[in-house]
């Protein structure tokens, strides 16, 4: 049973995560804030409760993995990495900038990343090739990858999805980050996805929907996906595009840009 | 009369030889297994063996992630939906991250055949080309395709062997194979020609005509088109009068395009290059096709002899 007060502790770490993505994108002038903020929760749920993983090893074999499949809203991966001890927080502040080891989208100079991301559609392929490489091994880590709703528009994400259910991928958890929100407007007006669940169930998956800025939702669908044996799991959580930040919550204009000086300040006042 | 083998046959033996000895190797393929030959793997060592169904996008990507965890991941499709299905995958998930992919793409070319313009990759080497980091091989015969294939576990990275599918004469006399290193098969201070993949033995069967002629052609055979044997190239360059570059792919982008630009920046010569121009493939015989598309040893000739006239 988790306790009260492990959920305060990650509620306050993910308010810390989201002060430091507004932080990190006012400095650099650009980059994703509205699906960094939406998908906050159940990363920082993941990192700091649920991964096996090493700051001080980050290449340690028997590692949980972690794979940003929309790898646009890496500044909430660099936040939990610098916040987890992969490099200083003082790194977030060179987001995008020429040398960074924080590029920006995902690549493998950032210690805590493996694989490289930024092509939609990719990361559910990336983490069955780890989680084949787990059962060959026959080592028991367990493979998560964040996936975006706009993302899974993707055909590349279905092959990946057939091909999880065919391998019995039971080490997979897959996390959909359904806040309604793409690019050009809403994911139901853009193209119409629904019934998300039933796709997903219908591709031989074991299917949770939780409510994904609930931390006791988040870690008992990661713990119920732990114990499903024989097919990979997908927590299909639903979210708010920009959560945390008032004016930035639904507003589509938020996906891709960041805030300015003003905007910053406004939202660091709401997230202390 | 030289051996014939495909190289298809070689690969796939090859696969299995080193599945032996190498715990870490696994093979990839796209419901082609039986064309590549990655079946022969898959008969000896079925667990290390991942079929993906006609998924050749997943099987890209999934290869990264699978390397990503130390195991080298051989992957196999026609050259077609390897280099060009898959393309975004390749550039963006095992290019970049750059772990022990090895791509080995079959049949590639004009020679592929009957089956016409949709299977024949003539455009695979330059899409390859153009990532970063790719390094890129095409073996002119049964036992460089072994040698390739061997060579790629050695060095980190991903990779890009391009097979085609008939049968090929097996080169004699070309020497060891060392990867980026042109194998000059042939002495002439005349003219040197070019080749790579099944356009070698075109090139060696002109050479061998126009010596009747007396002129003496150097054939140099660039198996690694990247890393590019630049030095091998420039020599040819300096001394002979002039370069002829055949190769069974398209003149934008591939091993044209690559020698061109060394021979362009460092001491120009003439050259003429001999591929596929502007055009897409079609059904044929693979002997009726190397005529359609002028990629014969008599063009090879007649180039040479323009090339000093
Ligand atoms: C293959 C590909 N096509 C297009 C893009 C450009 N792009 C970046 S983010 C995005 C929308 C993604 O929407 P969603 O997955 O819902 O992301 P979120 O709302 O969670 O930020 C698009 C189209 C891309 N990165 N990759």
């Amino acid at each position: 049973m988790v306790e009260e007060k492990d959920i305060k502790h990650l509620e306050e770490k993910a308010k810390q995560i989201r002060r430091l993505i507004i932080e990190m994108l006012a400095k650099a002038g650009s980059g994703h804030p509205g699906g960094s903020l939406s998908a906050t929760d159940l990363i920082t749920a993941l990192y700091f409760s649920v991964l096996k993983h090493n700051s001080k090893d980050p290449k340690w074999p028997d590692r949980d993995r972690f794979h940003m499949s929309k790898g646009h809203c890496c500044p909430l991966w660099y936040a939990v990495l610098a916040e987890s001890g992969y490099f200083s927080v003082d790194e977030l502040w060179t987001l995008r900038q020429l040398g960074s080891i924080l590029q920006g989208h995902p690549d493998r100079r950032t210690p805590g990343i493996d694989v490289a991301s930024g092509s939609l559609g990719q990361g559910l392929s990336v983490s069955l090739g780890m989680s084949l490489a787990a059962k060959l091994d026959k080592k028991d880590y367990r493979v998560y990858c964040l996936l975006g709703d706009g993302e899974i528009q993707e055909g590349n994400v279905w092959e990946a999805a057939m091909a999880c259910a065919h391998f019995k991928s039971d080490n997979i958890c897959a996390i959909l980050d359904y806040n309604g929100f793409q690019i050009d407007g809403k994911v139901c007006e853009v193209m119409n996805l629904e019934p998300v669940a039933a796709k997903w169930k219908a591709f031989g998956w074991h299917t949770m929907e939780i409510d994904g800025h609930n931390m006791k939702e988040i870690l008992s669908a990661f713990d119920e996906a732990k114990k499903v044996k024989g097919k990979p799991s997908i927590i299909i959580a639903h979210t708010v595009k920009g959560k945390g930040v008032t004016f930035m919550e639904n507003v589509c204009d938020f996906h891709g840009r960041a805030p300015t000086k003003d905007e910053a300040e406004k939202a660091l006042k709401e997230l202390e | 009369m030289a051996e014939m083998l495909y190289q298809r046959d070689v690969y796939g033996k090859a696969l299995v030889e080193l599945g032996k000895k190498n715990k870490d190797i696994v093979v990839f393929d796209a419901d082609l297994s039986g064309s590549t030959r990655t079946s022969f793997f898959a008969k000896e060592f079925p667990e290390r063996f991942f079929n993906f169904g006609v998924a050749e996008q997943n099987m890209m990507a999934a290869a990264t992630g699978l390397a990503s965890c130390g195991k080298t991941v051989f992957v196999s499709t026609f050259a077609i939906f390897a280099a060009g299905r898959a393309w975004d995958q390749v550039r963006n998930s095992v290019a970049y991250s750059g772990y022990n992919v090895k791509i080995v793409a079959t049949h590639a070319g004009i020679s592929v055949g009957p089956d016409g313009a949709s299977h024949q990759a003539l455009e695979d080497i330059a899409l390859m080309q153009a990532i970063p980091k790719m390094n890129i091989i095409v073996p002119c015969d049964g036992p460089q395709t072994r040698e390739a294939v061997i060579a790629c576990i050695d060095i980190k990275g991903a990779f890009y062997i391009r097979l085609g599918r008939p049968k090929v004469p097996t080169v004699e006399n070309k020497g060891k194979f060392e990867f980026g290193k042109a194998q000059v098969i042939t002495k002439g201070d005349d003219v040197t020609i070019i080749a790579c993949g099944i356009m070698v033995n075109e090139a060696l069967a002109a050479a061998e005509n126009l010596a009747k002629n007396g002129i003496k052609v150097r054939v140099i055979n660039v198996h690694t088109i990247r890393p590019l044997d630049n030095d091998t190239i420039l020599k040819a360059a300096c001394e002979t009068r002039g370069i002829v570059i055949c190769e069974e792919h398209t003149v934008i982008g591939g091993l044209a395009s690559s020698v061109q630009e060394v021979v362009a920046e460092n001491n120009p010569v003439k050259v003429l290059c001999l591929g596929i121009k502007n055009r897409f493939g079609q059904s044929g015989s693979p002997s009726e096709l190397l005529k359609e598309y002028n990629l014969t040893s008599f063009d090879i000739e007649e180039a040479v002899k323009k090339v000093i006239s």
